[in-house]
């Protein structure tokens, strides 16, 4: 056993086990780790946001290289401070609205065949073969179809459309099984990495 | 108007002009477009005003009614002390900033993540029941996944982790496609639906 | 009977501890236990290595400390990768909680192979809006970041004198917890043609095969899993490949858990009929 003397690991430390202790039951410590957590990050954010984001992007070109044409974004982004005025904070609505448009805008078609287009061609059977790859394309058509077709409701699922819905929820399940095991790693590997902060940076047990 | 009309109108034009604009090459279209990445870049720095204005009101709210008393001061003296730090000290490397993410954030974060674990080991145990057929095969699926990604499923059979893969590449696949597709319609319609302004949700009350 | 009856109403106390001790004992004591390699991982390390020297990747970390175990063994992982193999690397972030993290890689990995900053390797740092920054990189890296994190401008900067955008771009990965490499597909794929591979967490890995199949992925790592098999394939074993033993005990615990909750119930619902 090798404990840390560096105080931060021991901060670190500290502030994990408050976390973990509300496994037992909520408690104060808890509470104040939760509530520290959400205030370090705040301000980590509106730093970086700062550093990386508003000086270089909209202060520095307005204010120190006169670029005047970032008056124009620097006012909408001045915008967004009416939410401090409640009488005229409906003009944080302009900012929101500029972004939505253009955002949207310009993720229409890029979107449309991506998400679509090529995921489509690609459920498309090949020419026949008798080959494996031949039938897993062809599970693979019965699943996307099928899948579709169980969250339609503009129709009633009844008749062949119940058939075929049926084949398609148990493509989910499968789906949804496999999610499910990939999920207890994913919720594993993140205790396995406190414990190994705990274990090796902390108390030196491992190394 | 100001309210809602104007907003709408500058929401509707940027939607339709960006959207053309994918379509027209020429050097105008795109010294436009490159204009206009630029001014978003710009415009959506400051929009993390909207989160901190709202979360510091609603604790000084909860400060002034004494609910709450401590961890609201906490919080409102973090956020604070904070900035300051990475505003007077910097943010590079070795800092009093890096260090307090490093050793207060990243610990926190990661903890408060990491109890998932618990509870989700605690429900497989309570809620993850073969009620019936479907329930089943969700369950045997999420087993063979779950041998076969680890080194114990390599070790009963060679078939073990490749039936796990061919799950992966297969049935689930065809799943997860039928979803990204109908997700992918729905983004598209929700994008067109906003920029024509018949989903105005963003425009609050 | 009565262990019977007792199956069905376990303290979740005594999950946690058992959770617990099955996670520490292979923590403490390795059982070595093999890694294998999926076809997903081999596609992204085969797609890295065929690369001539000089070719440029860019790395987004665009993770937050909530995923850490999982997402930076892959994104340490895929750097040290490319700067073995000569590559040079563009780091930056999408995600504000992600520059911490990608800072400790660029100053600590890039001096194991006596890289030089600013011509084999850089950090452009955060840009806060994804869809105008993806589609930005495809413009004009250096009008995107006229300046890198730490304040040098990006114009006099060695390693952007033959990169503008995209074009001179080999491949992009994107290590997220979210679903951001979805974003690169949809706008840097979608409008720039750009090769793009992502690095997520398990909880998403099984929803991304879709786009590995059709080619819109080059390779796919996968939670810890993914990022150890990345580490044996680059020969150097860190915080994804020791986890994997603890990750192999404590799976089979839990189809335990749930084998034995389902003995519980079904005894409890027999009981119940009678």
């Amino acid at each position: 056993m090798n404990i840390s003397h560096d105080p931060w690991i021991w901060i670190a430390a500290i502030l994990t086990l408050a976390i973990f202790s509300f496994l037992y039951k909520d408690n104060p410590l808890y509470k104040f780790a939760e509530h520290l957590l959400v205030g370090v990050t705040v301000g980590y954010y509106i730093n970086i946001y700062w550093h990386n984001a508003a000086y270089p992007y909209v202060i520095k070109p307005l204010f120190i290289e006169k670029n005047l044409l970032t008056i124009i974004p620097f006012i909408f982004a001045i915008l967004y401070f009416s939410i401090l005025i409640p009488k005229y904070s409906y003009f944080i609505r302009y900012p929101i609205g500029f972004l939505l448009g253009a955002l949207n805008g310009m993720a229409i078609s890029p979107e449309f065949k991506e998400a679509i287009l090529v995921q489509t061609k690609d459920t498309i059977l090949p020419q026949f073969s008798l080959s494996f790859d031949f039938l897993n394309s062809f599970i693979i058509f019965i699943g996307t179809l099928t899948v579709l077709i169980y969250f339609f409701f503009s129709l009633e699922h009844k008749g062949i459309l119940r058939g075929l819905s049926r084949i398609g929820i148990i493509f989910l399940m499968i789906g949804f099984g496999a999610s499910f095991g990939y999920t207890v790693m994913a919720r594993i590997s993140l205790l396995i990495g406190r414990l190994i902060f705990l274990l090796k940076d902390w108390l030196g047990i491992i190394s | 108007m100001l309210q809602k009309q104007v907003p709408m109108f500058i929401c509707f034009l940027m939607g339709l002009l960006l959207f053309f604009q994918f379509y027209i090459p020429a050097s105008w279209s795109q010294n436009f477009y490159n204009t206009i990445l630029r001014w978003i870049l710009g415009i959506s720095s400051f929009a993390i005003v909207l989160g901190v204005v709202s979360l510091i009101r609603h604790h000084l709210r909860k400060i002034r009614k004494k609910e709450d008393l401590p961890y609201s001061i906490t919080l409102i003296f973090s956020i604070f002390a904070t900035t300051l730090i990475g505003f007077i000290g910097g943010i590079k490397s070795g800092t009093l900033f890096d260090k307090i993410f490093n050793y207060i954030q990243i610990p926190l974060q990661s903890s408060m993540f990491a109890i998932l674990a618990f509870y989700m080991a605690s429900a497989a145990y309570r809620a993850f029941r073969a009620r019936n057929v479907e329930a089943t095969l969700l369950l045997l699926s999420a087993f063979v996944v779950m041998i076969g990604v680890i080194g114990i499923g390599d070790l009963i059979h060679p078939f073990v982790p490749s039936f796990a893969q061919w799950i992966l590449d297969v049935p689930n696949l065809a799943a997860k496609r039928g979803i990204a597709i109908g997700v992918g319609l729905g983004i598209i319609a929700t994008s067109i639906k906003i920029i024509l302004g018949i989903e105005r949700n963003w425009l609050g009350r | 009977m009565k262990f019977l009856e007792y199956l069905a109403k376990i303290d979740r106390r005594i999950i946690y501890l058992i959770l617990v001790i099955s996670i520490i004992i292979p923590l403490i004591k390795p059982l070595n236990l093999p890694v294998g390699t999926s076809h997903p991982v081999k596609s992204l390390f085969d797609f890295i290595e065929k690369q001539p020297e000089g070719a440029v990747i860019l790395l987004s970390v665009d993770y937050d400390a909530s995923v850490y175990p999982e997402c930076h063994p892959m994104a340490r992982a895929i750097a040290r990768h490319v700067l073995s193999k000569n590559l040079r690397l563009i780091c930056l972030t999408l995600n504000p909680a992600g520059t911490g993290l990608a800072l400790e890689i660029i100053t600590q990995i890039p001096n194991e192979y006596n890289k030089k900053y600013g011509e084999d390797y850089v950090f452009l740092g955060f840009r806060p809006d994804i869809t105008a920054t993806i589609l930005g990189l495809g413009e004009d890296i250096r009008k995107i970041f006229p300046y890198d994190y730490f304040g040098n401008k990006t114009d006099t900067l060695k390693i952007f004198k033959d990169v503008k955008n995209y074009d001179n771009i080999a491949l992009v990965v994107s290590i997220s917890g979210s679903a951001l490499p979805v974003s690169w597909i949809y706008l840097a794929r979608g409008r720039y043609g750009q090769d793009i591979a992502a690095g997520v967490t398990a909880v998403m890995a099984a929803d991304y095969y879709p786009y590995l199949r059709t080619g819109q992925f080059v390779g796919l790592l996968g939670g810890m899993k993914g990022a150890a098999e990345y580490e044996k394939l680059i020969n150097k074993k860190e915080l994804a490949t020791s986890g994997m033993d603890a990750i192999s005990i404590s799976h089979i615990l839990i189809i335990i858990f749930v084998i034995i909750g389902n003995i519980g119930y079904i005894f409890v619902l027999k009981r119940r009929k009678k």
